[in-house]
């Protein structure tokens, strides 16, 4: 099964997308990458993800697999070597909980920061640095969440390296101040500096222009 | 004398012990080794989850009833982050979230029924869904209960919406058609769903609605009603009555 073919839907600027991505190229894997643009929904994304017609989607062989965080779990069980999942069951749970938090306390609520204005955008913002202060505790004093290497948390929060300083500038808010999250701020640029991460970007500009039009649609 | 000699020798011996097995050995001391803790609160359908998780795995645990509205200092303790059950407390590690709880449990305990499927795509399907029902569903259903008159049936016209795409999206998991259960063998999924809708006729009684309609959803009707009938779910059923009222009042206080 595991020499099937792999076949990944992303959208150049999609930090769901890149997740699985840094999961390919980490573990070595060859796939073939087919760009889908998200206001103009091809056939196959339709067919592939009819239930929320998004992105990333994996195909291997006649399998199908929606959400980043599946996707992810799917390839670190279907090829075990570099594993990206701690091996005890209760670090494994831990890093589960925390993508999870990541997710919910800080990436929503730093997308609604960057959708918002004046004082909405404040109080997202604001809640957004109250997610990055629990996470720095969970950071301080490794190099990764993954140890030595890259793990499963290092990568469903890499977004937080790139993105979220995109999203800062073109919100013109800070959630991540250097001095506040010392130990954030390294492991930030521990990622950026990783060959699998670093090399695997999208241009920054580009980004920013994106979302300089996407918080102003919505 | 010689007693007092002899342990402060084997004192001076355990700390030459490596630290992880000095460790081990003191919460084996204190009873903590093993020692399973569920904090819960006896209506959450999410607590529910986990009980019917430890009750087929036949983990043996000790069962701490919370009052949410006065979150005792072990909850405080045990879960910071969201302040919320459930909780399991597992060798003095506390664990989070019902669906993580749900594969600690897996992981953990290797003997017993798999909860999830060894198949790396097949647990890719039973964490999609699950992942569905619990953020698109339960969000459409908080809008629901939420909310009245018009905003109140638009809500449940995408509560329906979501359960026909759940009922079409598993409808290759049962290639005979109808869901039918070896002895307690619930999965990640199953559980999930039991939880949800285990209860339905509760629900239906308390919101005077009807949720699981077996003309409009078929599949999940059975399949909800052929979990119903296991004991492990039936022992994990909150009194019919006291779950009614508890609903009413929630629905009551969310209008206000």
């Amino acid at each position: 099964m595991a020499a099937q073919k792999v076949k990944l839907l992303g959208f150049w600027v999609s930090p769901f997308a890149y997740r699985v991505i840094w999961a390919l190229k980490l573990k070595g894997i060859d796939y073939e990458y087919i760009e889908e643009g998200i206001f103009n929904k091809s056939p196959l994304l339709l067919q592939l993800n009819p239930i929320h017609k998004k992105v990333p989607v994996l195909i291997h062989g006649d399998r199908v697999i929606c959400e980043s965080y599946v996707i992810v779990q799917y390839i670190d069980e279907t090829w075990p070597h570099c594993p990206l999942l701690p091996q005890h069951p209760y670090e494994r749970a831990m890093a589960r909980f925390w993508a999870d938090f990541a997710e919910t306390k800080l990436l929503d609520t730093a997308w609604l920061g960057l959708c918002a204005r004046g004082a909405e955008r404040e109080k997202a913002a604001k809640l957004a640095m109250e997610a990055v202060e629990k996470i720095e505790e969970v950071v301080k004093g490794k190099k990764l969440f993954g140890g030595e290497s890259i793990g499963y948390l290092d990568i469903c929060l890499g977004w937080i390296s790139y993105w979220l300083p995109v999203w800062e500038e073109v919100g013109s808010m800070q959630i991540i101040d250097p001095i506040k999250f010392p130990a954030t701020s390294s492991w930030m640029n521990t990622l950026l500096h990783h060959p699998v991460i670093g090399d695997n970007l999208p241009a920054r500009d580009a980004m920013i222009e994106y979302f300089q039009k996407r918080s102003k649609d919505i | 004398m010689f007693l007092s000699v002899f342990f402060f020798l084997t004192g001076k011996l355990r700390e030459m012990l490596p630290l992880h097995i000095n460790q081990k050995l003191r919460k084996k001391e204190m009873g903590e080794e093993n020692k399973v803790t569920l904090y819960g609160m006896w209506a959450s359908p999410f607590v529910r989850r986990v009980k019917i998780a430890l009750k087929i795995k036949g983990i043996p645990y000790e069962y701490v009833e919370e009052d949410l509205r006065n979150k005792s200092q072990f909850l405080l303790q045990y879960n910071p982050v969201h302040k919320k059950v459930p909780v399991l407390v597992h060798n003095g590690n506390p664990i989070a979230e019902s669906l993580i709880i749900l594969e600690y449990i897996n992981e953990t305990w290797k003997n017993g029924p798999k909860i999830l499927p060894e198949d790396p795509f097949e647990r890719a399907k039973v964490r999609f869904w699950a992942d569905f029902l619990q953020q698109q569903f339960l969000d459409s259903l908080r809008s629901a209960t939420k909310s009245s008159g018009e905003a109140h049936e638009k809500a449940m016209k995408d509560v329906f919406e979501k359960l026909t795409v759940f009922e079409e999206g598993t409808e290759g998991f049962f290639p005979n058609g109808t869901p039918h259960f070896e002895g307690e063998n619930l999965g990640f999924l199953d559980i999930v769903l039991c939880s949800l809708f285990g209860s339905h006729k509760v629900g239906e009684e308390a919101l005077a609605m009807k949720i699981i309609d077996p003309e409009r959803h078929p599949l999940i009707h059975s399949w909800v009603t052929a979990m119903n009938e296991l004991p492990v779910v039936k022992e994990t059923l909150p009194p019919h009555d006291k779950m009614v009222s508890f609903i009413q009042s929630l629905r009551g206080n969310s209008l206000d």
